[in-house]
């Protein structure tokens, strides 16, 4: 059995995860401090891949990175890179599709932070980079970590983005969803099984880790 | 010389009021500002601190301008560096006791002297979810002393301590303002609280609508 396309799947999604990490985390922070109609706008924005038809995201995507057209054109001609049908592709789709699942669970741990915590710590000289790292997010570490679960989880069931802006290539685009797809397509039953099974398997031992370590911190991985 | 004269309007209960409140303070002094719950005691502390902006005003602290709404003058909380003891607390959850003052100053013959002020050496490793209110509420108070400010803003800052605890702290928070220079301003809703330790008192009524 080929086991590229689960080894693929998870490679993507730790890439995925850490970078919206990375991303993540000053956004959700950002979106916390105050409400104003351009944030609002922000925030539905991200929101959007919550909601929308994968294969919508996916066919608009694989349009604005296109080599023929705009961003996808100037990529091509000034750098040399191509996102459609390449891993960097699906990288940067998975990160945009997930993105709601990593900032909203930051973002709303630290609107339920009492203001007087970071408030303290102004008062005492330190700025808001020093108060972020010191203050805020050691006392959102279980939203953190849920967040980042949900992240890795959801880019481990990715399929209608994939498909749409990496195709089939085995090896390079060819994750665990696609490859379940294609062997449905194929009728070759035992494949397919084998490969829910193991996605199955890591999905499950994700979210459940993630129950244990937030035992005293949550009731539930989602709040 | 502390001089304030303020005006920030106050939301509650979707009534719109206005605390207008102008004030001369000697430097080294300890002023009680008491009066009805709403009134605006704690919402005056946070505008001196620059952690709420007011609508009009100027706050002039030791002939240095911390704020002049007048020409766009605001210096921030960081620069002020006031000692604030927050009605709550507002402890770090993460921090442990020794933690929290470590957080606020890099002077370890400091923090041993605050530990032994607020009685709390025993503490030292302990986080807040494992003290008593009373050891919460000195925490704060030695958390606000340990960058040694000029002006200390205390909100209800011994509700929570027994009443020899409380006598024997103020004793020895009287020595170390005396000895720092500190003014030191404390809000309390108790108008008998803190009889012969303050210079002045200040009543908030209840603000104008």
């Amino acid at each position: 059995m080929d086991l590229s396309p689960i080894l693929l799947t998870l490679k993507l999604a730790a890439i995925t995860t850490v970078l919206l990490l990375l991303i993540g985390l000053p956004i959700a922070w950002w979106l916390s401090k105050s409400r104003s109609i351009f944030k609002l706008i922000i925030e539905a924005i991200i929101t959007m891949p919550l909601v929308l038809p994968p294969s919508v995201l996916g066919f608009y995507l694989l349009l604005a990175f296109s080599p023929q057209h705009g961003i996808g054109k100037w990529l091509r001609d000034v750098f040399d890179i191509q996102l459609v049908f390449s891993f960097p592709g699906l990288i940067l789709a998975s990160v945009i599709y997930s993105l709601p699942f990593m900032i909203g669970p930051i973002k709303s741990a630290l609107q339920q932070l009492s203001p007087s915590l970071a408030q303290a710590s102004y008062t005492l000289g330190k700025n808001e980079r020093q108060t972020f790292f010191h203050v805020l997010l050691p006392n959102i570490r279980a939203s953190v970590l849920t967040a980042a679960t949900l992240t890795f989880a959801h880019t481990l069931g990715e399929f209608g983005v994939v498909l749409m802006i990496g195709g089939n290539i085995p090896g390079v685009t060819r994750v665990a969803s696609i490859a379940v797809y294609d062997a449905v397509e194929n009728q070759d039953y035992t494949a397919a099984n084998l490969y829910s099974l193991i996605l199955f398997g890591i999905t499950f031992i994700t979210v459940i880790s993630v129950f244990v370590f937030n035992k005293y911190k949550a009731k539930s991985p989602l709040e | 010389m502390i001089i304030f004269d303020i005006e920030k309007n106050l939301n509650s209960h979707n009534n719109l009021s206005v605390l207008k409140i102008a004030l001369e303070i000697p430097a080294g002094s300890i002023t009680k500002i008491y009066g009805p719950s709403g009134a605006g005691k704690t919402t005056l502390l946070k505008v001196i601190a620059g952690l709420s902006k007011p609508e009009k005003g100027r706050i002039t602290v030791n002939n240095t301008i911390w704020l002049d709404t007048a020409n766009t003058i605001s210096i921030s909380p960081q620069e002020r560096k006031v000692g604030f003891v927050f009605q709550h607390y507002a402890l770090f959850p993460n921090m442990t006791v020794q933690q929290h003052l470590s957080f606020a100053a890099n002077d370890e013959t400091w923090i041993k002297e605050l530990l032994a002020i607020g009685k709390l050496e025993s503490f030292a490793d302990q986080k807040p979810e494992y003290l008593s209110g009373g050891q919460q509420q000195r925490l704060a108070i030695l958390r606000a002393l340990a960058t040694k400010p000029t002006l200390l803003l205390m909100d209800e800052p011994f509700s929570a301590l027994d009443p020899d605890m409380k006598t024997e702290l103020i004793r020895e928070l009287q020595i170390l303002w005396k000895k720092q220079g500190t003014t030191v301003f404390i809000v309390s809703h108790n108008p008998q609280e803190l009889a012969g330790i303050f210079d002045q008192e200040i009543l908030i009524e209840s603000p104008c609508r």
